[in-house]
Protein backbone atom coordinates (compact mmCIF):
# COMPACT_ATOMS: atom_id res chain seq x y z
CA UNK A 1 0.00 0.00 0.00
CA UNK A 2 3.27 1.99 0.77
CA UNK A 3 3.70 1.69 -3.11
CA UNK A 4 0.32 2.41 -4.37
CA UNK A 5 0.27 5.52 -2.05
CA UNK A 6 3.16 7.50 -4.16
CA UNK A 7 1.23 6.38 -7.32
CA UNK A 8 -0.96 9.78 -8.81
CA UNK A 9 -4.26 10.23 -7.65
CA UNK A 10 -5.82 11.34 -10.01
CA UNK A 11 -6.11 9.96 -13.81
CA UNK A 12 -5.11 13.73 -15.40
CA UNK A 13 -1.69 13.22 -13.41
CA UNK A 14 -0.80 10.26 -15.24
CA UNK A 15 1.28 9.96 -18.21
CA UNK A 16 -0.02 9.03 -21.51
CA UNK A 17 1.67 5.81 -22.57
CA UNK A 18 1.74 3.34 -25.88
CA UNK A 19 -0.79 0.17 -25.37
CA UNK A 20 1.84 -1.66 -27.59
CA UNK A 21 4.86 -0.86 -25.74
CA UNK A 22 3.46 -1.40 -22.27
CA UNK A 23 1.89 -4.68 -23.08
CA UNK A 24 4.80 -5.34 -24.38
CA UNK A 25 6.65 -4.41 -21.01
CA UNK A 26 4.43 -6.58 -19.29
CA UNK A 27 4.95 -9.58 -21.31
CA UNK A 28 8.36 -9.30 -20.52
CA UNK A 29 7.71 -9.32 -16.65
CA UNK A 30 5.71 -12.98 -16.59
CA UNK A 31 7.95 -15.93 -15.67
CA UNK A 32 5.85 -18.06 -13.71
CA UNK A 33 3.19 -19.29 -16.81
CA UNK A 34 0.72 -16.12 -15.60
CA UNK A 35 -2.80 -16.08 -17.34
CA UNK A 36 -3.66 -13.13 -18.88
CA UNK A 37 -7.20 -12.25 -20.02
CA UNK A 38 -7.55 -9.89 -23.44
CA UNK A 39 -10.42 -7.97 -23.71
CA UNK A 40 -11.82 -7.43 -26.99
CA UNK A 41 -10.67 -4.97 -29.19
CA UNK A 42 -7.58 -3.27 -29.60
CA UNK A 43 -6.36 -4.59 -26.07
CA UNK A 44 -6.17 -7.57 -27.18
CA UNK A 45 -5.05 -7.00 -30.44
CA UNK A 46 -2.10 -6.06 -29.08
CA UNK A 47 -1.66 -9.06 -26.55
CA UNK A 48 -1.15 -11.22 -29.30
CA UNK A 49 1.14 -8.62 -31.21
CA UNK A 50 3.53 -8.77 -27.82
CA UNK A 51 4.15 -12.29 -28.59
CA UNK A 52 1.87 -15.70 -28.60
CA UNK A 53 1.65 -17.58 -24.74
CA UNK A 54 -0.48 -20.18 -24.37
CA UNK A 55 -1.64 -18.92 -21.00
CA UNK A 56 -2.87 -16.11 -22.55
CA UNK A 57 -6.73 -16.18 -23.56
CA UNK A 58 -7.92 -13.44 -26.46
CA UNK A 59 -12.03 -12.47 -25.96
CA UNK A 60 -14.06 -12.33 -29.24
CA UNK A 61 -17.22 -9.81 -28.35
CA UNK A 62 -18.87 -9.96 -24.97
CA UNK A 63 -17.49 -6.92 -24.04
CA UNK A 64 -16.95 -6.12 -20.60
CA UNK A 65 -16.41 -9.78 -19.62
CA UNK A 66 -12.57 -10.19 -19.23
CA UNK A 67 -12.33 -9.32 -15.55
CA UNK A 68 -15.21 -11.97 -14.78
CA UNK A 69 -13.25 -14.52 -17.12
CA UNK A 70 -10.02 -13.82 -15.17
CA UNK A 71 -12.09 -14.17 -12.04
CA UNK A 72 -13.09 -17.76 -12.77
CA UNK A 73 -9.55 -18.41 -14.21
CA UNK A 74 -8.17 -17.27 -10.81
CA UNK A 75 -10.93 -19.18 -8.44
CA UNK A 76 -10.27 -22.26 -10.05
CA UNK A 77 -6.76 -21.72 -10.25
CA UNK A 78 -5.70 -20.06 -6.69
CA UNK A 79 -1.55 -20.31 -7.08
CA UNK A 80 -1.69 -18.77 -10.40
CA UNK A 81 -1.29 -15.56 -10.77
CA UNK A 82 -4.27 -13.89 -13.79
CA UNK A 83 -4.01 -10.58 -15.18
CA UNK A 84 -7.24 -9.21 -16.86
CA UNK A 85 -6.60 -6.66 -19.27
CA UNK A 86 -9.38 -4.20 -20.40
CA UNK A 87 -10.38 -1.30 -22.16
CA UNK A 88 -12.01 1.81 -20.59
CA UNK A 89 -15.27 1.67 -22.35
CA UNK A 90 -15.55 -2.29 -21.69
CA UNK A 91 -14.88 -2.09 -17.84
CA UNK A 92 -17.10 0.73 -17.82
CA UNK A 93 -19.78 -1.64 -19.16
CA UNK A 94 -19.46 -4.42 -16.52
CA UNK A 95 -18.19 -2.17 -13.27
CA UNK A 96 -20.08 -4.40 -10.68
CA UNK A 97 -17.41 -7.12 -11.43
CA UNK A 98 -15.30 -4.78 -9.37
CA UNK A 99 -17.58 -4.97 -6.54
CA UNK A 100 -17.27 -9.07 -6.40
CA UNK A 101 -13.42 -8.91 -6.92
CA UNK A 102 -13.32 -6.91 -3.85
CA UNK A 103 -15.64 -9.14 -2.13
CA UNK A 104 -13.88 -12.50 -3.22
CA UNK A 105 -10.84 -11.30 -2.05
CA UNK A 106 -9.26 -12.66 -4.71
CA UNK A 107 -5.24 -12.50 -3.66
CA UNK A 108 -3.98 -13.84 -7.17
CA UNK A 109 -6.16 -11.20 -9.34
CA UNK A 110 -4.82 -8.08 -11.11
CA UNK A 111 -6.80 -5.55 -13.47
CA UNK A 112 -4.96 -3.64 -15.51
CA UNK A 113 -7.08 -0.98 -17.37
CA UNK A 114 -5.89 0.74 -20.81
CA UNK A 115 -7.69 4.25 -21.01
CA UNK A 116 -7.75 6.46 -23.94
CA UNK A 117 -10.81 7.66 -22.70
CA UNK A 118 -12.50 7.30 -26.20
CA UNK A 119 -14.31 4.08 -27.84
CA UNK A 120 -11.39 3.91 -30.34
CA UNK A 121 -12.44 0.76 -32.62
CA UNK A 122 -15.93 2.26 -33.15
CA UNK A 123 -14.30 5.76 -34.68
CA UNK A 124 -12.69 7.64 -31.66
CA UNK A 125 -16.41 8.47 -29.56
CA UNK A 126 -15.91 9.75 -26.49
CA UNK A 127 -16.07 7.61 -24.03
CA UNK A 128 -17.11 8.73 -19.53
CA UNK A 129 -13.47 7.98 -18.77
CA UNK A 130 -13.06 11.49 -20.93
CA UNK A 131 -15.63 13.56 -19.31
CA UNK A 132 -14.24 12.95 -15.63
CA UNK A 133 -14.88 9.42 -14.40
CA UNK A 134 -11.78 7.71 -12.78
CA UNK A 135 -11.70 4.32 -13.03
CA UNK A 136 -8.77 3.89 -10.63
CA UNK A 137 -11.11 6.28 -8.09
CA UNK A 138 -14.25 4.01 -9.11
CA UNK A 139 -11.96 0.84 -8.50
CA UNK A 140 -11.40 2.25 -4.89
CA UNK A 141 -15.38 3.04 -4.25
CA UNK A 142 -15.86 -0.85 -5.05
CA UNK A 143 -13.28 -2.16 -2.50
CA UNK A 144 -10.42 -2.17 -4.50
CA UNK A 145 -8.16 -0.68 -2.40
CA UNK A 146 -5.24 -1.69 -3.85
CA UNK A 147 -5.30 0.47 -6.84
CA UNK A 148 -3.16 2.94 -8.95
CA UNK A 149 -3.04 4.91 -11.99
CA UNK A 150 0.50 4.35 -13.11
CA UNK A 151 2.08 7.22 -13.25
CA UNK A 152 4.36 6.60 -16.22
CA UNK A 153 5.84 3.44 -17.52
CA UNK A 154 8.74 2.30 -15.15
CA UNK A 155 5.88 2.99 -12.36
CA UNK A 156 3.84 0.14 -14.52
CA UNK A 157 6.84 -2.17 -14.87
CA UNK A 158 6.88 -1.37 -10.67
CA UNK A 159 3.21 -1.99 -10.42
CA UNK A 160 3.37 -5.38 -12.19
CA UNK A 161 6.17 -6.44 -10.05
CA UNK A 162 4.34 -5.69 -7.18
CA UNK A 163 0.97 -7.15 -8.34
CA UNK A 164 2.46 -10.46 -8.84
CA UNK A 165 5.00 -10.55 -6.03
CA UNK A 166 2.31 -9.69 -3.23
CA UNK A 167 -0.86 -10.47 -2.62
CA UNK A 168 -3.97 -8.90 -4.46
CA UNK A 169 -6.80 -7.94 -6.08
CA UNK A 170 -4.63 -4.89 -7.67
CA UNK A 171 -5.76 -2.77 -10.57
CA UNK A 172 -3.71 -0.64 -12.00
CA UNK A 173 -5.08 2.14 -14.23
CA UNK A 174 -2.93 3.14 -17.55
CA UNK A 175 -3.56 6.48 -19.38
CA UNK A 176 -2.56 5.56 -23.20
CA UNK A 177 -2.59 6.89 -26.42
CA UNK A 178 -4.98 6.56 -29.51
CA UNK A 179 -2.01 4.45 -31.43
CA UNK A 180 -3.61 1.49 -33.99
CA UNK A 181 -2.90 -1.65 -32.81
CA UNK A 182 0.23 -3.54 -34.57
CA UNK A 183 -1.42 -6.61 -34.96
CA UNK A 184 -4.86 -8.29 -35.30
CA UNK A 185 -5.31 -11.41 -32.90
CA UNK A 186 -6.68 -14.28 -35.09
CA UNK A 187 -10.21 -15.15 -34.63
CA UNK A 188 -10.28 -18.91 -34.47
CA UNK A 189 -12.19 -18.97 -30.66
CA UNK A 190 -12.25 -22.84 -30.36
CA UNK A 191 -8.19 -23.15 -31.35
CA UNK A 192 -8.31 -20.32 -28.50
CA UNK A 193 -9.55 -22.10 -25.53
CA UNK A 194 -7.82 -25.24 -26.28
CA UNK A 195 -4.33 -23.78 -26.57
CA UNK A 196 -5.15 -22.02 -23.33
CA UNK A 197 -6.59 -24.86 -21.41
CA UNK A 198 -3.65 -26.33 -22.52
CA UNK A 199 -1.64 -23.77 -21.42
CA UNK A 200 -3.20 -23.72 -17.33
CA UNK A 201 -2.25 -27.43 -17.61
CA UNK A 202 -5.93 -28.42 -17.52
CA UNK A 203 -5.57 -30.69 -21.17
CA UNK A 204 -2.87 -32.63 -21.77
CA UNK B 1 -19.22 -39.85 -3.36
CA UNK B 2 -22.39 -41.08 -1.10
CA UNK B 3 -25.24 -38.82 -1.31
CA UNK B 4 -26.13 -36.38 1.52
CA UNK B 5 -30.09 -37.12 1.51
CA UNK B 6 -30.95 -40.43 -0.44
CA UNK B 7 -34.27 -42.30 -1.14
CA UNK B 8 -37.49 -40.28 -2.91
CA UNK B 9 -38.45 -38.19 -0.57
CA UNK B 10 -35.53 -35.40 -1.62
CA UNK B 11 -37.29 -31.80 -2.98
CA UNK B 12 -36.12 -30.31 -5.91
CA UNK B 13 -33.16 -28.30 -4.84
CA UNK B 14 -31.86 -31.50 -2.58
CA UNK B 15 -31.42 -33.11 -5.72
CA UNK B 16 -29.73 -30.34 -7.48
CA UNK B 17 -27.47 -30.34 -4.67
CA UNK B 18 -26.38 -34.32 -5.04
CA UNK B 19 -26.53 -34.00 -9.31
CA UNK B 20 -23.87 -31.01 -9.22
CA UNK B 21 -21.81 -32.74 -6.49
CA UNK B 22 -21.74 -36.10 -8.65
CA UNK B 23 -20.79 -33.98 -11.19
CA UNK B 24 -18.44 -32.13 -9.55
CA UNK B 25 -19.94 -28.88 -10.47
CA UNK B 26 -18.64 -26.76 -7.73
CA UNK B 27 -18.65 -23.51 -8.21
CA UNK B 28 -22.04 -21.14 -8.09
CA UNK B 29 -22.18 -18.10 -9.37
CA UNK B 30 -25.96 -16.27 -9.14
CA UNK B 31 -27.82 -13.38 -8.74
CA UNK B 32 -30.34 -13.96 -6.51
CA UNK B 33 -34.15 -15.18 -7.02
CA UNK B 34 -37.03 -15.85 -4.55
CA UNK B 35 -37.77 -19.45 -5.99
CA UNK B 36 -34.41 -19.92 -6.04
CA UNK B 37 -33.12 -19.04 -2.42
CA UNK B 38 -33.66 -22.49 -1.08
CA UNK B 39 -31.13 -23.81 -3.19
CA UNK B 40 -29.03 -21.00 -2.48
CA UNK B 41 -29.16 -21.45 1.06
CA UNK B 42 -28.12 -25.16 0.45
CA UNK B 43 -25.18 -24.41 -1.94
CA UNK B 44 -24.38 -21.33 0.37
CA UNK B 45 -24.11 -23.99 3.70
CA UNK B 46 -22.12 -26.61 1.92
CA UNK B 47 -18.32 -26.57 1.92
CA UNK B 48 -18.15 -28.54 -1.22
CA UNK B 49 -18.91 -25.48 -3.31
CA UNK B 50 -18.00 -22.09 -3.99
CA UNK B 51 -21.35 -20.27 -4.34
CA UNK B 52 -21.58 -16.52 -4.32
CA UNK B 53 -23.85 -13.55 -5.93
CA UNK B 54 -22.63 -11.38 -8.59
CA UNK B 55 -24.04 -8.43 -9.46
CA UNK B 56 -25.60 -9.42 -13.57
CA UNK B 57 -25.79 -12.60 -15.44
CA UNK B 58 -23.21 -11.38 -17.43
CA UNK B 59 -20.82 -11.45 -14.95
CA UNK B 60 -22.15 -14.84 -13.40
CA UNK B 61 -21.60 -16.21 -16.43
CA UNK B 62 -17.95 -15.42 -17.57
CA UNK B 63 -16.70 -16.54 -14.83
CA UNK B 64 -18.20 -20.03 -15.07
CA UNK B 65 -16.08 -19.77 -18.24
CA UNK B 66 -13.05 -18.84 -16.76
CA UNK B 67 -13.12 -21.06 -14.20
CA UNK B 68 -13.88 -24.12 -16.73
CA UNK B 69 -10.96 -23.41 -18.89
CA UNK B 70 -9.31 -22.95 -15.20
CA UNK B 71 -10.46 -26.61 -14.63
CA UNK B 72 -13.39 -26.06 -12.01
CA UNK B 73 -17.26 -26.70 -13.62
CA UNK B 74 -19.63 -24.37 -12.65
CA UNK B 75 -23.43 -22.90 -13.23
CA UNK B 76 -25.56 -19.87 -13.29
CA UNK B 77 -28.66 -19.51 -11.28
CA UNK B 78 -30.81 -16.56 -12.42
CA UNK B 79 -34.43 -15.46 -12.54
CA UNK B 80 -35.94 -15.51 -16.34
CA UNK B 81 -35.56 -11.71 -16.51
CA UNK B 82 -31.95 -12.18 -16.36
CA UNK B 83 -32.01 -14.92 -18.53
CA UNK B 84 -32.88 -12.07 -21.34
CA UNK B 85 -29.40 -10.20 -20.37
CA UNK B 86 -27.50 -13.13 -21.62
CA UNK B 87 -27.95 -13.28 -25.65
CA UNK B 88 -24.69 -12.16 -26.73
CA UNK B 89 -22.31 -13.79 -24.16
CA UNK B 90 -24.00 -16.45 -25.00
CA UNK B 91 -23.65 -16.18 -28.43
CA UNK B 92 -20.52 -14.45 -28.55
CA UNK B 93 -18.23 -16.52 -25.31
CA UNK B 94 -19.99 -19.77 -24.27
CA UNK B 95 -20.99 -20.97 -27.95
CA UNK B 96 -18.39 -20.14 -30.22
CA UNK B 97 -15.24 -20.94 -27.72
CA UNK B 98 -17.42 -24.37 -26.88
CA UNK B 99 -17.86 -24.00 -22.91
CA UNK B 100 -20.20 -26.39 -21.27
CA UNK B 101 -21.78 -23.60 -19.00
CA UNK B 102 -24.72 -24.67 -17.09
CA UNK B 103 -27.24 -22.20 -16.51
CA UNK B 104 -30.23 -22.72 -14.17
CA UNK B 105 -33.45 -20.08 -14.61
CA UNK B 106 -36.41 -20.29 -11.98
CA UNK B 107 -39.21 -19.74 -14.72
CA UNK B 108 -41.33 -16.54 -14.05
CA UNK B 109 -43.62 -14.95 -15.95
CA UNK B 110 -46.46 -17.69 -16.35
CA UNK B 111 -48.72 -19.76 -14.74
CA UNK B 112 -49.47 -17.34 -12.26
CA UNK B 113 -47.38 -14.11 -12.93
CA UNK B 114 -48.48 -11.04 -11.46
CA UNK B 115 -45.97 -8.42 -12.66
CA UNK B 116 -46.28 -7.77 -16.51
CA UNK B 117 -42.72 -6.78 -16.50
CA UNK B 118 -41.79 -10.60 -15.63
CA UNK B 119 -45.23 -12.07 -17.97
CA UNK B 120 -43.58 -10.47 -21.27
CA UNK B 121 -40.08 -10.89 -20.98
CA UNK B 122 -40.66 -14.70 -20.33
CA UNK B 123 -41.61 -15.10 -23.60
CA UNK B 124 -38.52 -14.22 -24.98
CA UNK B 125 -36.42 -16.82 -23.19
CA UNK B 126 -37.39 -19.60 -25.35
CA UNK B 127 -37.33 -18.32 -28.75
CA UNK B 128 -33.67 -17.13 -28.03
CA UNK B 129 -32.76 -20.59 -26.47
CA UNK B 130 -34.02 -22.00 -30.10
CA UNK B 131 -32.26 -19.19 -31.86
CA UNK B 132 -28.92 -19.74 -30.69
CA UNK B 133 -29.67 -23.71 -30.86
CA UNK B 134 -28.51 -24.18 -27.24
CA UNK B 135 -29.58 -27.46 -25.69
CA UNK B 136 -32.84 -26.90 -22.69
CA UNK B 137 -35.01 -28.70 -20.68
CA UNK B 138 -37.71 -27.29 -18.70
CA UNK B 139 -38.21 -29.42 -15.77
CA UNK B 140 -42.10 -29.62 -14.32
CA UNK B 141 -41.64 -32.70 -11.93
CA UNK B 142 -39.52 -34.18 -9.29
CA UNK B 143 -39.48 -37.42 -10.48
CA UNK B 144 -37.63 -36.72 -13.69
CA UNK B 145 -35.65 -34.14 -11.76
CA UNK B 146 -32.82 -36.17 -11.49
CA UNK B 147 -32.34 -37.62 -15.08
CA UNK B 148 -32.65 -34.84 -16.92
CA UNK B 149 -29.89 -33.00 -14.48
CA UNK B 150 -27.96 -35.83 -14.88
CA UNK B 151 -28.04 -36.73 -18.65
CA UNK B 152 -28.19 -33.36 -19.59
CA UNK B 153 -24.57 -32.16 -17.82
CA UNK B 154 -23.09 -35.36 -18.97
CA UNK B 155 -24.39 -34.45 -22.60
CA UNK B 156 -22.93 -30.63 -22.18
CA UNK B 157 -19.60 -31.45 -20.91
CA UNK B 158 -19.42 -34.50 -23.57
CA UNK B 159 -20.57 -32.19 -26.49
CA UNK B 160 -18.66 -28.91 -25.07
CA UNK B 161 -21.60 -27.13 -25.17
CA UNK B 162 -23.93 -24.75 -22.82
CA UNK B 163 -26.80 -26.38 -21.59
CA UNK B 164 -30.21 -24.18 -19.65
CA UNK B 165 -32.39 -26.05 -17.27
CA UNK B 166 -35.82 -24.10 -16.79
CA UNK B 167 -37.29 -24.58 -13.55
CA UNK B 168 -41.31 -24.66 -14.16
CA UNK B 169 -44.06 -23.33 -11.21
CA UNK B 170 -44.80 -26.82 -11.41
CA UNK B 171 -42.05 -27.97 -9.93
CA UNK B 172 -40.90 -25.60 -7.60
CA UNK B 173 -44.66 -23.55 -6.74
CA UNK B 174 -43.14 -20.42 -8.69
CA UNK B 175 -43.45 -17.41 -7.01
CA UNK B 176 -47.14 -16.50 -6.14
CA UNK B 177 -49.45 -12.88 -5.92
CA UNK B 178 -48.79 -11.84 -2.72
CA UNK B 179 -52.12 -9.71 -1.78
Amino acid sequence: MALTANQPLRREQATIMNRFDITKRMVARLHRDEAVIGGIGYTNFDLWAAGRRPQNFYMLGSMGLAVPIAMGVAIAQPKRNVIALEGDGSILMQLGCLSTVANRRLANLTIVIMDNGTYQITGGQKAATEMGADIVAIARGAGLAQSAWAADESAFEELIDVALREDGPWLIGCRIDTAKPVDTTERDPARIRDQFMRGLGVKK
Amino acid sequence: MPLDTAGPDRTWFEITRDVLKQHKVSLVTYVPDNVLRPLITLLESDPFFTCFVCTREEEALGIVVGAWMGGVHGIVLMQTSGFATLPNAIASLAMPFQIPVLMMVSERGTLGEFNIGQSLVARTMRPVLECLACEYHTMTRLDEAEFILDRAITQAVATQAPVTFILSPLLTGGKVFAK
